[in-house]
């Protein structure tokens, strides 16, 4: 994308005349032309190019500036008083917010939770999802409705999925009816209600809700493995099982794992489904650090501790990300085998 | 190009000239639109339906025809909105004229930080009528708000689902509670309702034990000194705990919500599937909403206040409530006062009654409350000595906050009666 930015500006500014604007606007697509003209104006133009691209960048930095950078940095700032957001901010205490959120039984849980969910969401939707792909990929009847299905929960808004689960999760509720129903009676629960059950059922829904997502991943990946392994491996007498397991997912391995990287994030940063199906209880068993941020924080008027709290949330992404792209990423990025996998 | 730049930043002066105009005109207009030399009232209030929102453009309106010269702009909110709102509009300082207080801890940290007007000379004639309801929203013997509506909690309860049970009286110690939800599962009911998925539900039970625990004089103290090392306070949680072994509520009460959906709190008295709930004067209005006839549970609506605790140093007859006040923020014009009081006047609170808008608090409305169930209320609360502004509340959001959590812990059996007192003693050292 940057190069791209780059050839258009340079084409732009060698057309120092409005003859040749019209002439380098006919040119651009033909990508050869800039890339001379850059050659021939040597070092000059390297400092100029450096220029343009901090003058075609300043507004989108100035924005990031304005609106992540200087929030974060305010944040942490914040995180080292106790303030109640009204009146002046002019009680600090140093460090004893973060002390005081890592020694809390119920913040600790929270991360532990989180962590529960990032293990959990990639091990129940990695086979999954992958499954799916493969099933959904094959020539058979109602293909692109069950693309469909597999699909839409995603698309649904999350407080508005939340609240239909919340309805039917509900004691005698619709799902209680289905069990029922099927003579299973004796297995419904407290499904919300119990504190030993209600994480692994928050799960449930947040599977039905990011399956789909993972499976449309996986479908666009699976799009572009050549035709022609599979035929070489047809040749060579390989079965369907084999085929999947040798060609199909090493193939899709940068997929799998940019995928990993957003299911990760998203389970860290965890609220909305969350927040509307339990609040993080029943006795705090689904509190999410995001849940506690609003829970413990904002919504007591502790916007100290809750910057504190966001800062470690910030600083566990942070880590977790760098980790990720560095272990698991990193192959992908460096050699880039097919660009479209990293634009995705 | 040269020519281009010099064009695009002409267009970019042009525009800038345009938009700076536009700015002008705006607070040209604005100054120059209320009527030459008035006073522009802003007030929000969450009376967003009728009858209340059209009762109180009434009062608006009847005001500016007394006082020429001013206006009031009314902002009918939602509660929750109201709430965001001026929580938003408390630390940027663009707070509205005349707003709604609920007095304790959310007042005391508002008048700390020097938003709210001192009322106590100007509106000294309402508070003397309005007598001790007053008290929630006076701080070191000033006033700064005027309760216009305060009730008190209990529990509601079904009376046909009561006889079914074979419970004659209402019960009115706790020994009597407890024989009344052994009747009631005796006879297949599930016998209260608690929204503990919203934790203040739950957490009412604790302030209730705690005001037959403890003496006025020790709550009153913990309010001001936030020191809960009186042993009444263990008590009110082994009394709490006592009641949730006997297993009296409905199935599921950790997650469910106060009064939100059927399948609520008080969705469930509403529609007969549980015998009573604890709430407050709101639970009338709040069942007729959840009922598709809208009368909630109808003439089978009954109320007894909170049993008294035996061995307890607490007054039973003194009751847990809470309510609304008018109040003006300390940049207030003078006229809010004015509007305030009349507010709070014989004519505007006896209006105020009859539309059933909530409990009045001016004596001289008394009489007008048309909904019996909420006139015997109204009873109840003159007569108790004392009325407990609800605990969270009163001691802020923050020591509220983990005293509830702590007590819907309790609900859960994940916290004992010290863990109570000690989350709650945690919070408040850390003020």
């Amino acid at each position: 994308m940057a190069d791209d930015v780059t050839a258009r500006t340079t084409g732009t500014d060698v057309a120092a005349t409005p003859r040749d604007t019209a002439g380098a606007a006919d040119r651009a697509p033909r990508s050869a032309a800039p890339a001379a003209r850059g050659g021939r104006r040597g070092l000059s133009s390297a400092g100029r190019k450096r220029a343009e691209i901090a003058f075609f960048t300043a507004p989108a930095l100035a924005l990031l500036a304005l609106f992540v950078v200087v929030p974060v940095i305010q944040a942490v700032r914040y995180s080292t008083y106790k303030w109640n957001g009204l009146g002046p901010m002019d009680d600090f205490v140093g460090l004893e917010n973060y002390t005081q959120a890592l020694t809390d039984d119920v913040f600790t849980s929270a991360v532990t939770h989180n962590l529960v969910i990032i293990v959990l969401s990639i091990l129940i939707q990695l086979p999954l999802g992958l499954g799916i792909a493969l099933l959904l990929n094959r020539e058979i009847r109602g293909r692109s409705f069950l693309r469909v299905v597999i699909f839409m929960p995603y698309v649904l808004a999350e407080v508005v999925a939340g609240v239909v689960w919340v309805l039917l999760l509900q004691p005698n509720g619709l799902v209680d009816s289905v069990f029922d129903g099927l003579g299973l009676g004796g297995l419904t629960q407290l499904w919300l209600g119990d504190p030993d059950i209600a994480l692994y059922t928050v799960m449930v829904v947040l599977t039905w809700k990011y399956l789909g997502l993972a499976v449309l991943l996986f479908l666009a990946g699976l799009q572009g493995v050549p035709e022609e392994i599979y035929e070489a491996a047809q040749i060579d007498g390989a079965t369907w099982w084999q085929v999947q397991r040798r060609i199909t997912i090493p193939l899709l391995g940068p997929t799998i794992r940019t995928w990993g990287f957003l299911s990760m994030i998203g389970s860290l940063q965890l609220f909305d489904m969350v927040w509307i199906l339990t609040g993080g209880g029943p006795a705090n068993a689904t509190v999410t650090m995001a849940t506690y941020l609003i829970n413990q924080g904002t919504d007591r008027s502790l916007y100290g501790y809750a910057s504190a709290v966001a800062v470690i949330l910030f600083g566990i992404s942070l880590v977790l990300a760098v980790i990720y792209q560095f272990f698991v990423l990193r192959r992908d990025n460096e050699a880039a085998p097919r660009p479209r996998k990293v634009k995705r | 190009m040269a020519r281009n730049r010099a064009l695009s930043a002409v267009a970019i002066l042009a525009t800038a000239s345009v938009l700076a105009a536009c700015g002008g005109g705006d607070s040209g207009s604005g100054s120059g639109g209320d009527s030459g030399d008035g006073t522009t009232l802003t007030w929000w209030h969450n009376s967003n339906s009728d009858p209340g929102k059209a009762y109180y453009e009434k009062v608006a309106s009847d005001f500016e025809a007394a006082n020429p010269g001013v206006n009031i702009e009314i902002s009918a909110l939602a509660h929750e909105d109201m709430l965001t709102r001026l929580d938003a509009a408390f630390q940027t300082g663009d707070t509205p004229d005349v707003y709604m207080e609920r007095g304790g801890g959310e007042l005391a940290s508002h008048v700390e930080a020097g938003l709210t007007k001192d009322i106590s000379e100007d509106s000294a004639a309402e508070i003397e009528k309005i007598g001790g309801s007053v008290a929630g929203w006076q701080m070191d013997g000033k006033t700064y708000a005027l309760p216009f509506s305060v009730g008190v909690v209990g529990f509601w309860y079904n009376k046909d689902l009561f006889a079914q049970a074979g419970i004659t009286t209402p019960p009115a110690t706790m020994a009597e509670l407890d024989d009344a939800v052994a009747k009631l599962k005796a006879a297949g009911i599930q016998p209260i309702s608690v929204g503990a998925g919203d934790k203040w539900p739950a957490a009412h039970y604790w302030y209730y034990t705690a005001m037959r625990e403890c003496s006025e004089d020790v709550l009153s103290d913990a309010v001001t000194s936030k020191d809960f090392s009186d042993p009444c306070f263990l008590k009110a949680g082994e009394d709490l705990e006592a009641l949730i072994a006997t297993d009296p509520f409905n199935e599921g009460f950790l997650a469910t919500p106060a009064q939100t959906g059927p399948a609520s709190a008080s969705g469930l008295l509403a529609s007969g599937q549980v015998a009573m709930e604890l709430a407050g004067h709101w639970e009338p209005g709040v069942m007729q909403g959840l009922t598709e006839d809208k009368q909630g549970l109808g003439t089978k609506t009954g109320w007894f206040p909170f049993p008294a605790v035996e061995g307890g140093q607490g007054d039973p007859a003194a009751q847990l409530g809470g309510g609304d006040a008018w109040a003006c923020s300390a940049e207030a014009p003078p006229e809010c006062t004015d509007f305030i009081n009349y507010l709070l006047s014989d004519e505007v609170q006896t209006g105020f009654a009859e539309n059933s808008m909530g409990l009045p608090t001016n004596p001289a409305a008394a009489g007008a409350v048309a909904d019996p169930a909420l006139a015997d209320l109204l009873t109840i609360r003159d007569e108790a000595p004392y009325v407990q502004l609800y605990f969270d509340t009163a001691f802020g959001e923050n020591v509220g906050g983990a005293m509830n959590d702590a007590i819907a812990l309790m609900f859960a059996g994940e916290a004992t009666p010290e863990d109570i007192v000690e989350a709650t003693q945690a919070a408040a050292d850390s003020e």
